[in-house]
């Protein structure tokens, strides 16, 4: 998946010169994750370049580039470390268009790793995407396999508006279903590894059926695809889970549409339970499905505490607690 | 350690509260005329004591003395007081209709318009600002028109901004004049990467950010001098000293620091303080610093030393904090009686004249607002339609904006 992320800012950096892309490590190093590679020594320092340790800066900074005309790409290293930027997130990059009535537009793409599963402790696990996706004026996405991170990421860039692009780096080397007592296995061996060559998009706010099942809805993006696609193997459960690909804006129809066929539906997600993306999506659910429903939307998250590091299986949502979970709600 | 035992915390505190008789001598005035103006692409290590002077052109007598004087025609500086005795009109006639309930807020300039006047006419067009709410002059001086300025203020229905931010907040690209936050300092590290856009496009634009003497306590103030710093960014940084942040004098903010423009010295940037109240010394020293940024010079901090006469908005009240009589104590003096003052004394403008082009001003103001009254003021006439509020969220309204609009029966 780094390869297809990289291959996407790559094609995207050819293809318009306005595209920048930096960050801290980013330019002769090619970030710590590798995602940048090769673009500074193929597009020079002017356009692929180191940043200071200043997350404010450097997003402040795209904000007053796309000012001016130009699509920065920026990474933050870890989705951590993303709250120093997040006033010029929040009141500035998501505000600009609105605020200036489109005297000033802000196409900017903030890049960042999320979420747990390589026993990075506190500051190198969090899943804050709800904090994105409750401001208006931004969009959320979380790819889950290569081909999507490549097509969704070039779309963010191409888009208008600022785009929060969310890389569950657990996915980075590999799909991830939770059991991490099971060897690595690698993206080549997967059908979704396989990336197009050149310029393609996947569309922004577009869900993706990746199991089709009759008997419960699986919401789920991220990792959790994979953990979903293993509990529902795992319990024999005719499960039809959903990859959201995009929270914000959020594909409510193929929602709906599956869960008044399904009639259950269990939501998961990695970051904490309480105020998550999750509440949104059982919110809507009911909203739109309650005389479909013949179980009460059940949530499966992380626990409500700080990302743990000893105990990160016993946080981590994996197939056994999901897999519960839809027990329950067949049951129910 | 001739002071170990028992810590105390420090608190630092304005001469002067109210009750008290204003004491402004501590504020050392160099004599105008005395600061050298170096080449522009002196080496800033060589400059250092410039942070801690102040750059004056103006002398007591109202003669243009120094170095830093002769770059502007009677005809520009005779333009300049217009600018500013238009903006102090235009203030004031808005600070009245917000207090005739015709908006929720305003912001006034009194005492600092030759800041942002001054400012104006060393810029190129093209040229971008990052401005704060204390710097409409730079509009005023541009010839943007106080119809649309009043529309904006009124947020009625021909608000270029559709009623979607607080007066004053305005914004104009084609002006150089970048949307307004309200959100303090988040602006300046934009205007660095403005500047660094256009140095990266190989373009000829530079860009100014501006923030008050209290914001610069944001980390974004100092996350924009490292960037600015590290890739010489063609940006000319602004701190408007007017000596109080709201209640706050600019001490709390400064700490142990001399002054503001000493702040960029950390960073290897070249600073200098000006007297923000002298409008030839505030457009000789924005120049200077233009033309480095022109020059791949890199970024140049300005510490204008002036002082906010009015109130922090419509909602404050200053007696509450400061001596009644503290702006007349000012050593720097007023904006517009100091150049008037020079403009006589060239022979090029009288007492008669200013006060027939104070009461011409005055009606064109006032001309203006009738014809923004036309459109309507905040809680009368015509004003921007609900279905407004779900527009321009993004470029393209997405189906949750669509479905709420509905809902909403706009």
């Amino acid at each position: 998946m780094i390869e297809a992320i990289r291959d996407a800012m790559d094609v995207s950096m050819a293809r318009d010169e306005r595209v920048i892309v930096y960050g801290e490590d980013v330019g002769f190093f090619g970030g710590v994750f590798r995602c940048t590679q090769g673009l500074q020594a193929k597009y020079g320092k002017s356009r692929c370049f180191d940043a200071p340790i200043s997350e404010a800066g450097i997003v402040g900074s795209a904000i007053g580039m796309a000012a001016y005309g130009l699509k920065p790409c920026v990474e933050v290293q870890f989705a951590d470390y993303v709250y120093p930027a997040y006033d010029q997130i929040v009141s500035e990059a998501a505000r600009l268009r609105y605020r200036s009535n489109g005297d000033f537009t802000c196409p900017i793409v903030v890049r960042m790793p999320t979420g747990g599963g390589i026993f990075g402790g506190q500051t190198h696990s969090q899943s804050p995407e709800a904090l994105f996706t409750h401001v208006s004026g931004l969009k959320v996405v979380v790819p889950s396999n290569p081909h999507d991170a490549k097509g969704l990421l070039i779309a963010a860039i191409e888009d208008p508006d600022p785009v929060i692009f969310l890389e569950p780096k657990r996915l980075y080397n590999g799909p991830f279903d939770g059991h991490h007592e099971r060897p690595v296995t690698p993206w080549s061996k997967h059908d979704l590894g396989e990336v197009a060559d050149g310029h393609y998009t996947v569309p922004l706010g577009k869900a993706v059926i990746r199991r089709p099942g009759a008997a419960v809805t699986v919401l789920a993006y991220g990792t959790m695809v994979y953990v979903a696609q293993a509990a529902a193997e795992e319990t024999g459960i005719d499960a039809e889970i959903i990859d959201l690909r995009t929270l914000l804006p959020l594909d409510l129809e193929t929602i709906v549409a599956s869960v008044r066929k399904t009639g259950r539906c269990v939501v998961v997600h990695e970051a904490t339970l309480t105020s998550g993306f999750g509440a949104e999506l059982s919110a809507l659910v009911q909203e739109n499905c309650f005389y479909h429903l013949e179980a009460p939307v059940a949530r499966v998250a992380g626990w409500d505490t700080p990302y743990p590091h000893a105990q990160e299986w016993d946080y981590f949502p994996g197939p056994a607690r999901l897999g519960r979970a839809l027990l329950e709600t067949m049951e129910a | 350690m001739a002071d170990a035992g028992m810590l105390r915390f420090h608190v630092p505190e304005p001469e002067v509260r109210p009750g008290g008789t204003p004491d402004f001598s501590d504020v050392t005035i160099p004599k105008a005329g005395s600061v050298p103006r170096p080449g522009i692409d002196v080496d800033p290590r060589t400059i250092r004591d410039l942070a801690f002077s102040i750059i004056r052109v103006l002398n007591r007598s109202g003669e243009a003395v120094g170095p830093w004087a002769g770059l502007l025609s009677d005809d520009e500086l005779l333009e300049g007081l217009r600018h500013m005795m238009t903006l102090r009109s235009f203030d004031a006639r808005m600070q009245m209709a917000q207090r005739q309930g015709k908006t929720s807020f305003y912001m006034q300039h009194l005492g600092e318009e030759a800041v942002s006047c001054a400012f104006r006419k060393a810029l190129a067009p093209g040229d971008m600002n990052f401005p704060t709410y204390r710097q409409a002059g730079l509009l005023i001086a541009d010839g943007y028109p106080m119809v649309t300025m009043m529309n904006q203020i009124y947020s009625n229905e021909a608000d270029p901004l559709k009623g979607r931010q607080l007066p004053i907040m305005y914004s104009s690209k084609e002006h150089g004049f970048f949307s307004i936050s309200g959100n303090l300092a988040t602006q300046y590290i934009q205007a660095v990467g403005w500047a660094m856009a256009s140095a990266i496009s190989n373009d000829s634009k530079i860009a100014a950010a501006w923030i008050g003497d209290g914001s610069t306590a944001e980390s974004d103030f100092h996350s924009a001098l490292v960037f600015a710093s590290t890739y010489k960014a063609p940006v000319v940084l602004n701190v408007v000293n007017n000596q109080w942040a709201i209640s706050t004098f600019q001490g709390i903010a400064r700490g142990g620091s001399g002054t503001f423009a000493a702040r960029g010295l950390g960073f290897g940037i070249p600073s200098l303080r000006v007297d923000g109240n002298d409008y030839l010394a505030v457009h000789a020293v924005a120049k200077w610093a233009a033309e480095r940024a022109r020059n791949n010079l890199g970024p140049t901090l300005v510490e204008y030393v002036t002082y906010r006469v009015g109130a922090h908005s419509s909602s404050d009240d200053p007696s509450a904090y400061r001596p009644k009589a503290e702006s007349d104590a000012w050593p720097l003096g007023d904006p517009i009686v100091r150049l008037k003052n020079h403009l006589i004394q060239r022979g090029v403008w009288s007492d008669e004249r200013h006060t027939q082009a104070e009461a011409e001003i005055l009606e064109t103001v006032i001309a203006a607002q009738r014809e923004a009254e036309r459109h309507g003021t905040l809680h009368a006439g015509g004003k921007p339609s609900a279905r407004d509020m779900f527009e321009g969220v993004y470029a393209e309204m997405p189906p949750h904006l669509r479905r709420q609009r509905q809902q909403a029966g706009v």
